[in-house]
């Protein structure tokens, strides 16, 4: 093999046996000829399994998001830039104070907040790690195929938090104040996560199945406009054309905003068509919380397995 | 004997194109294969499809006697894959990403990071080993993810590609632990565009070209079948050269050519060759700046094989001659 080199060139000494002359990589199995046949490290492929793997990987997408705060602010500029700029620009037009308009748009708001966290991050995050290798290596390890699409949007749920607990900060200098109690409004937190959560996976679907980081964003945004500017979040839907009041009827973010100012609100009636009468009020809400849930829960089965079958194509 | 690796007539269609034509492979537990073969000859899909990542669509692979199609999982406890990129996370620092694959294998925490411990110190990386793999160099990211293909003790490494992109000297750091990884028992499939580079490391070579192998042997079995070695005499004093060629032309009654004005090359068809010149150049005092026998470059193992040249020239080897001081 040493049969091009030259005469006496100190490259072409042997090379000593290994990197640190004591150790080789890998030098600690027990024998050499075991080898081949050694027995595997311990991995089943089980449910139990899954979870293990799956929150190993959710630690991975919360140190990556500890050391890139910046990206948060994609999730996080959207929300309080509309909160600021209708209560600012439209809140004395569209309300009789903009005390009472901020009460008014923040439930959407908070909506928005968990919708935009869940699909602007966990997608494009996938996307990327695929190009870039990454999850090959995942792909030929002996672990649940679905493990690292999991563990990344376990692992952005973190996003949500910061976001909501930003804006509601906001919201509160801007003099939101909750009218129920606090079960209630942590009621409306976690409400809206799990709908951002549900919708999350869609954004996982279009980063699986497309190649391109760009449309993954475009089409989170795409998605984003209709799903919360269809609604009453900014006005009361009698003020809405026609067109956009029968959209808002079968837009699922609406049973999601009604709930939340249900939840924050002690008179949500003021902008929910669903809820006429107060005597009605408790029962719509219970309404819209479930209505909600169901979506979400829908969404979570018909995109997750999406995006599971999507990622297992693109193999 | 079971083979590490055994295909027989393995297929892979990409719509019109068929990647993998036919492929026969058998590699021998503990040796070091090579797939040489320039860009888009199939050499990444022959290793992705062996590592459970693609399926086949024609044909027989099996990994440790496991049958690639049916029993990818047992596979996958056994084995391990460095892409040609390399893969592993760039936010989290090297010892976080070999401790992650640890535990994903199955390590409680504590023997993950022990394992991952010694490999920093068996590749070297230590003292970077929590610095973010971002701001590591191209020779760091590669001994990193040799690393993390080690970290659970796999009987079968993949390595395609890994040290396209890497300076010379970064280059034999990376083969130097490539071949202790096959040392401590380990069978290798690499893939290469670098005659060079499978030279040096493979005991097998397999020559891969439009998804067929086109050739296989040893090295010097593949050298002896190509031809096309080439000595490079560069005197230290350009005056001389003229004296050199005669020199050279005496010892190998063959004549030499100028190549330019201080570099004259001659082809030679087997490896005694060289010491003839060696010894006659030295007989005659004729002091030498470089004097090497450089390979065949893939080019020119493929011209000689196919009689044509591969499409993609932009990565070509350059010919690693040594550059020093000749007594």
């Amino acid at each position: 093999m040493n049969d091009r080199s030259t005469t006496s060139h100190a490259d072409r000494a042997p090379v000593p046996d290994a990197p640190t002359g004591t150790a080789e990589p890998g030098s600690d199995r027990s024998s050499t000829s075991a080898t081949v046949t050694a027995p595997p490290p311990e991995t089943v492929l089980t449910p139990r399994g899954v979870i293990r793997e799956s929150l190993i990987l959710a630690q991975r997408s919360l140190t990556k998001t500890r050391r890139n705060p910046g990206e948060q602010m994609d999730a996080l500029i959207m929300p309080i830039m509309f909160l600021v700029m209708f209560v600012y620009l439209f809140g004395g037009a569209v309300a009789d104070s903009r005390d009472e308009y901020v009460q008014y748009l923040f439930p959407g708001i908070l909506v928005m907040t968990t919708i935009l966290a869940g699909l602007l991050a966990t997608g494009l995050h996938i996307n990327i790690d695929i190009k870039k290798g990454v999850f090959d290596r995942f792909r030929s390890l002996p672990i649940a195929r679905g493990a690292p699409l999991i563990g990344s949007v376990l692992g952005d749920m973190i996003r949500y938090v910061i976001a909501v607990v930003t804006v509601f900060a906001v919201a509160y200098l801007m003099g939101f104040r909750v009218e129920t109690d606090l079960a209630s409004a942590l009621g409306a937190v976690l409400l809206c996560v799990a709908l951002g959560f549900s919708l999350s996976w869609l954004s996982v679907f279009i980063g699986v199945a497309v190649k391109d980081e760009n449309v993954v964003t475009t089409v989170a945004f795409l998605g984003i406009f209709p799903l919360t500017f269809g609604t009453d979040m900014v006005a009361p839907k009698e003020t809405l054309p026609g067109w956009l009041q029968a959209w808002t009827d079968i837009n699922p973010v609406s049973h999601a905003m009604d709930a939340t100012r249900g939840l924050l609100l002690d008179n949500p009636a003021a902008g929910s068509a669903a809820s006429t009468a107060a005597s009605t009020a408790a029962n719509s809400v219970a309404e819209s919380v479930t209505a909600t849930l169901l979506w979400s829960a829908g969404f979570l089965v018909a995109f997750g397995a999406l995006a599971m079958y999507a990622y297992r194509r693109r193999a | 004997m079971i083979p590490a690796i055994e295909t027989t007539g393995l297929v892979k269609v990409f719509g019109e194109t068929r990647a993998v034509d036919g492929v026969d492979l058998v590699v021998e537990p503990g040796t070091i294969h090579g797939l040489l073969g320039p860009n888009g000859a199939g050499k990444t899909t022959i290793v992705r499809i062996l590592a459970t990542l693609e399926r086949l669509d024609g044909g027989r692979a099996a990994v440790l006697g496991h049958d690639v199609a049916a029993e990818a999982s047992e596979i996958r406890k056994r084995i391990s894959l460095t892409g040609q990129f390399a893969s592993l996370d760039e936010d989290l620092t090297a010892a976080e990403n070999l401790t992650m694959f640890g535990r994903l294998l199955g390590m409680r925490k504590g023997d993950a990071r022990a394992r991952t411990h010694r490999l920093l110190q068996d590749f070297e990386l230590a003292d970077v080993a929590d610095r973010r793999v971002r701001t590591y160099s191209g020779g760091m990211r590669r001994r990193l993810d040799l690393a993390a293909s080690m970290i659970g003790r796999p009987s079968v490494v993949f390595l395609d590609e890994p040290t396209t992109g890497l300076d010379p000297g970064k280059r034999e750091e990376v083969w130097r632990m490539i071949r202790s990884v096959s040392r401590s028992g380990g069978t290798v499939l690499l893939t290469t565009q670098y005659m060079e580079e499978a030279d040096a490391l493979a005991d097998e070579i397999s020559v891969i070209d439009q998804g067929k192998v086109i050739a296989r042997g040893t090295p010097p079995e593949l050298k002896r079948a190509v031809g096309g070695q080439t000595i490079v005499v560069r005197p230290r004093d350009p005056a001389r050269l003229a004296e050199a060629t005669v020199v050279v032309e005496q010892a190998l009654h063959r004549r030499p050519d100028a190549t330019s004005r201080d570099v004259l090359t001659v082809p030679v068809d087997d490896d005694a060759a060289f010491g003839t010149v060696v010894r006659h150049l030295e007989g005659a005092g004729i002091e030498m700046a470089e004097l090497s026998l450089r390979l065949p470059s893939l080019d020119e193992v493929f011209f000689s094989l196919t009689g044509r040249r591969t499409d993609d020239t932009t990565d070509s080897p350059s010919p690693h001659t040594a550059q020093d001081d000749a007594a």
